[in-house]
């Protein structure tokens, strides 16, 4: 396929030295250079005593594990990590269960008020979390989700563009397959999840990745719920350790890199399942 | 069978329980984790419990951020304090929540009250009441750092604004590019220096901030405010002090050594006593010309919720008695390092000889205290302030009239 | 849309009409037993939440009392506040300046990325990473890159190579850039892919007839892939004016020791609203806040739709 749009329009037989491709190829090298350079930097810094900090080099004179040290020591970095990855799962396998079932739901059955469910579910995505926040906020202090792992999750148990993803994808799963399964005297959950289910597993893992990164990334309604050290996520665990650490910015640095290295290493053994996935996510969404 | 003992167990526990809580009161105490606040606090309450065998005080605990919406969120449900601690600046609001009661005349009268302890326990007095008592009070001096003033050749601290702003001169180091490598002062509106512009440069400019109660803004009815600014923003301007934004923090640029002095609270000795790479001393802000001295003080109140009644009243007022004595301040002070309310607990020798705590001490009889309405909002007008001079070149005297229309302006808002 | 369900029916309706009618029911049955916990989600966590964010947008309310209604109080005051009409204007600086320019990146850097071959993964992957970082920690690495001398990573650069420093964060005009300059490089990962399928999904054919009418390169861009890439734009174009619409953690993250940059020059809405909220415990008025926002995102998503029919 890029064999067509590779160099079109010229007439020439493509040779394999292509000068402007060498062009083209370094130019978005440098450019793929400069995206990863804050990382890059990140982890340098990491790396460095106080008293280096103002040296420029990317690779440490004298590399040093003692801040990671530190930080794992002082911080609460392993807590925040599993209670990120606790209210990441557990909201990525409420959204895979209940955007899936409902997306279903809107699919394939017929019923009166599907319609008005389906624009209803819909017209919340108009409604932008910031607008429901005070409200959730009030809602938490009265029933005393404040600072607890539900009061953390439970705005984002299904969400309507996980449930109209899915609806995209059921539509295009076949009625014989579910009829038949019928004929056999499956009940509707069963054939839903039995048949219907593993025909959008591409769907599902496209689901998956974004909503355990949107919920592992989350900032704005963690911040505002979470008021004890033990129950912060890490995005908000270590806004309160870099403030803390009052400007100390190799301790600064190995703490967002302590936060980063989890779904840096996820990507870089899923890379393409995960970029598929967007791309997937994406062109249906 | 196992059943059987396990029941047995529980209903012997339970009639234990029972039996105790008859005889005895319990009383809850709340006030916000810290890690030294709650030790102190433990070992108060154990020496109180011994002094008083039928009282059990409870201390509950709440994360800072959260603290005020829990009180809120308790006594909507009836369920507040019996005791509780809380920031001055909140006074208001928790009264006009009818969170908090006033203290009992009979115990605490008002004028015992105004005559042991400093004058910044006025900020908890509403219409001749008390409505609580601080155990410890903090205030600010003047950090700074003694190998780059040895460096400089400079003997001790300034005592003076003329003496801060020449040592300044002098400490600060520039490079050849003409960046800061070191500043004479951290100049640093969002850390203490609002507090130190509001409470004792307008004063020691002979103007008076505020009102008495706090209502209205009157730093700019003179020009003290004006001229307090112009000193505080010429030290970049016009005398190379120091850069405002310079390593982020003020208290980043001092840690690092790479600032000769910062105006900070007591509050930041902790942090301060990590520093392993230089010596450094405290000294009282110095004075004007005249020999005016100011300060700032602020603390946290120990106050009685509203629901405390019949024998949980007595006992939350004997409590507050304790956790107010001179025993109970020289105890905060050894765990915490927070400075003593009461006069007689906090001017012993021993304490105002004290390189580290006495120049905070020296300032209590001479310190004010803000009653913000809300301090973060307030202090942004304060950095907004210095920064329209800083970097949109208005006069000192024009952004300090914005600011006061502003702080006005949160005032009335908070107070309608 | 109707079609598979109807199918559902067919088989039972020539046979007899009673049972027809009962699997109607059963089926009623499994449907509302599907959507019972998601409906009533919806409602209490988003349709009741929504509304009370507009009633409560007319009262004033600090946590302490009791609420007050005060009508559009709120409102006037918010309108006659110079500080939330900078707000405001910072809050669509972002979205201005932000959209196209991450829109042509991404563009450009996917339209070429997309005929490499040569290591296209590995290329891809420098692209991709940023986005799948927590903006939470990036910040504070942007927020370093930014200091003044002798801290900072680009003042040190420039300071050996002989240039004078550049107040980033600590100016009123650069601040906002430079916060901005962070959220384009998160979000440009995830526009490069989304362009790139959106040019996978072009059809090879159009290329090839295009070749045979001998077109040049820059016609078929113009003529073939801009136009067949309009849904893709499209729905960038709103996804990107969204994530600018309520740009936070950068500008939470960036600006703790004086939030909002100084003299509020990248405070944007979202922020405001939080400290109204959360710092001030001012409910009413923050709540009249997000109305605004609301209603800001509203008029955005409704262009969308309108763009989208006039497509088809």
């Amino acid at each position: 396929m890029s064999s067509v749009t590779e160099t079109p329009g010229t007439g020439l037989p493509m040779s394999r030295i292509n000068p402007k491709a060498i062009v083209r190829w370094t130019i978005l090298f440098i450019g793929g250079v400069l995206m990863v350079t804050p990382l890059l930097y990140m982890f340098s810094t990491s790396l460095k005593t106080p008293g280096q900090i103002y040296d420029l080099r990317l690779i440490p004179s004298a590399p040093t594990l003692a801040n990671y040290m530190e930080v794992l020591r002082e911080g609460d970095f392993m807590r925040w990590f599993i209670n990120s990855s606790i209210v990441a799962v557990v909201v990525t396998a409420s959204n895979l269960f209940f955007d899936s079932l409902v997306g279903y739901t809107l699919a394939k059955f017929k019923f009166r008020g599907r319609r008005f469910v389906f624009i209803a579910i819909l017209s919340t995505l108009m409604i932008p979390t910031e607008m429901l926040v005070i409200p959730w906020y009030l809602m938490s202090a009265q029933f005393g989700w404040l600072d607890t792992y539900w009061g953390i999750m439970f705005p984002g148990m299904t969400t309507a563009f996980g449930t109209f993803l899915m609806k995209q994808f059921f539509e295009t799963v076949p009625d014989d397959f579910l009829e038949a399964a019928r004929i056999d005297g499956m009940n509707e959950f069963t054939i839903w999840w039995k048949i219907a289910m593993p025909l959008v597993t591409p769907a599902l893992s496209a689901l998956a990745i974004f909503t355990f990164l949107g919920n592992w990334t989350a900032f704005f309604w963690p911040l505002i719920v979470t008021t004890s050290k033990e129950l912060y996520t890490l995005p908000i665990g270590l806004t309160s350790f870099a403030v803390e650490q009052a400007i100390r910015w190799e301790m600064i640095m190995t703490g967002a890199a302590l936060a980063t290295i989890p779904t840096l290493v996820i990507f870089l053994v899923l890379q393409r399942f995960i970029v598929r996935g967007v791309m997937l996510a994406g062109l249906k969404g | 069978m196992q059943k059987r003992i396990l029941m047995a167990g529980i209903s012997a526990a339970a009639c234990i329980t029972a039996a105790t809580s008859a005889s005895a009161v319990e009383i809850e105490y709340w006030q916000y984790i810290y890690d030294t606040r709650v030790e102190a606090m433990d070992q108060l309450i154990e020496n109180f419990e011994e002094a008083n065998p039928d009282i059990t005080v409870k201390q509950v605990t709440f994360p800072y951020a959260d603290y005020q919406t829990r009180i809120v969120a308790a006594n909507m449900a009836r369920k507040g304090p019996d005791v509780m601690q809380l920031f001055y600046g909140w006074a208001d609001k928790f009264i006009e929540g009818n969170l908090i009661q006033p203290l009992p005349e009979d115990t605490f009268p008002a004028a015992q009250i105004e005559e042991e302890f400093f004058p910044i326990v006025s900020a908890m007095k509403r219409d001749g009441e008390y409505y609580g008592l601080p155990t410890a009070v903090r205030s600010l001096a003047l950090f700074w750092n003694k190998d780059l003033f040895e460096e400089a050749g400079i003997d001790g601290p300034p005592e003076t604004l003329d003496e801060l702003v020449e040592y300044g001169k002098e400490l600060a180091v520039k490079n050849d590019a003409g960046n800061f490598e070191t500043v004479g002062l951290t100049l640093d509106m969002a850390g203490q220096d609002h507090q130190w512009w509001r409470e004792v440069l307008v004063r020691q400019m002979g103007g008076v901030p505020y009102n008495d109660d706090y209502s209205q803004v009157t730093y700019d009815d003179d020009a003290a405010g004006a001229e307090a600014l112009e000193f505080y923003t010429n030290l970049q301007t016009e005398h190379g002090i120091g850069a405002a934004g310079f390593m982020d923090e003020g208290q980043a640029a001092f840690r690092a050594g790479r600032a000769a002095m910062t105006i900070d609270g007591t509050f930041r000795l902790g942090s301060f006593n990590s520093i392993e790479d230089f010596e450094w001393g405290v000294a009282e802000l110095p004075a004007n010309e005249e020999g005016v001295q100011s300060n700032y003080a602020s603390y946290f109140a120990n106050a009685i919720g509203s629901s405390a009644e019949g024998e949980e009243l007595e006992a939350s007022i004997k409590f507050l008695e304790y956790i107010s004595s001179d025993e109970a301040m020289q105890i905060w002070l050894e765990v915490v390092g927070e400075l003593p309310a009461r006069r007689d607990a906090a001017m012993t020798d021993a304490n105002m000889n004290d390189p580290i705590y006495g120049p905070f001490l020296a300032a209590l009889p001479y310190a004010h205290t803000t009653l913000f309405v809300d301090e973060a909002a307030q202090r942004q007008t304060a950095i907004d302030m210095a920064n329209r001079v800083f970097l949109q070149g208005q006069s000192p005297a024009d952004s300090v009239a914005e600011a006061a229309e502003q702080e006005q302006a949160i005032i009335d808002d908070a107070r309608d | 849309m109707v079609h598979p369900t109807e199918s559902d029916t067919i088989p039972t309706h020539p046979v007899q009409p009673a049972p027809r009618l009962s699997m109607r029911t059963r089926s009623a049955i499994w449907v509302w037993s599907f959507l019972a916990i998601p409906v009533l989600f919806y409602c209490v966590i988003r349709f009741y939440p929504t509304f009370n964010a507009f009633w409560l947008s007319l009262t004033d309310w600090d946590l302490m009392s009791d609420a007050e209604f005060i009508g559009f109080e709120n409102y006037r005051r918010m309108f006659a506040d110079p500080g939330f009409w900078q707000t405001f204007r910072n809050t669509f600086a972002y979205l201005i300046y932000g959209t196209p320019i991450s829109l042509l990146i991404a563009f450009v850097v996917a339209y070429y990325l997309d005929r490499v071959r040569f290591a296209h993964n590995f290329l891809r992957a420098l692209y991709f990473m940023p986005y799948i970082t927590t903006a939470a920690a990036m910040a504070w690495v942007w927020r370093w890159f930014y200091q003044p001398p002798p801290t900072g990573l680009i003042n040190s650069a420039l300071g050996e190579l002989g240039f004078g420093q550049i107040e980033f964060l600590g100016s009123t005009t650069n601040a906002l850039p430079a916060i901005m300059v962070t959220a384009i490089w998160a979000g440009l990962g995830f526009q490069i892919i989304i362009f790139m399928a959106g040019l996978r999904a072009i059809p090879d054919t159009y290329y090839e007839a295009a070749r045979i009418d001998g077109l040049g390169e820059w016609t078929i861009l113009r003529k073939i892939t801009l136009p067949l890439l309009k849904p893709t734009t499209v729905f960038l174009v709103v996804f990107i004016s969204i994530a600018f619409l309520r740009i936070f953690d950068q500008v939470y993250n960036m600006t703790t020791n004086d939030p909002g940059g100084p003299l509020g020059s990248t405070k944007p809405l979202v922020l405001m609203i939080y400290q109204t909220a959360f710092s001030s415990y001012d409910m009413g008025y923050a709540a009249a806040q997000t109305v605004v926002l609301f209603t800001i995102l509203l008029v955005v998503s409704l262009l969308q739709l309108w763009i989208l029919r006039d497509r088809a």
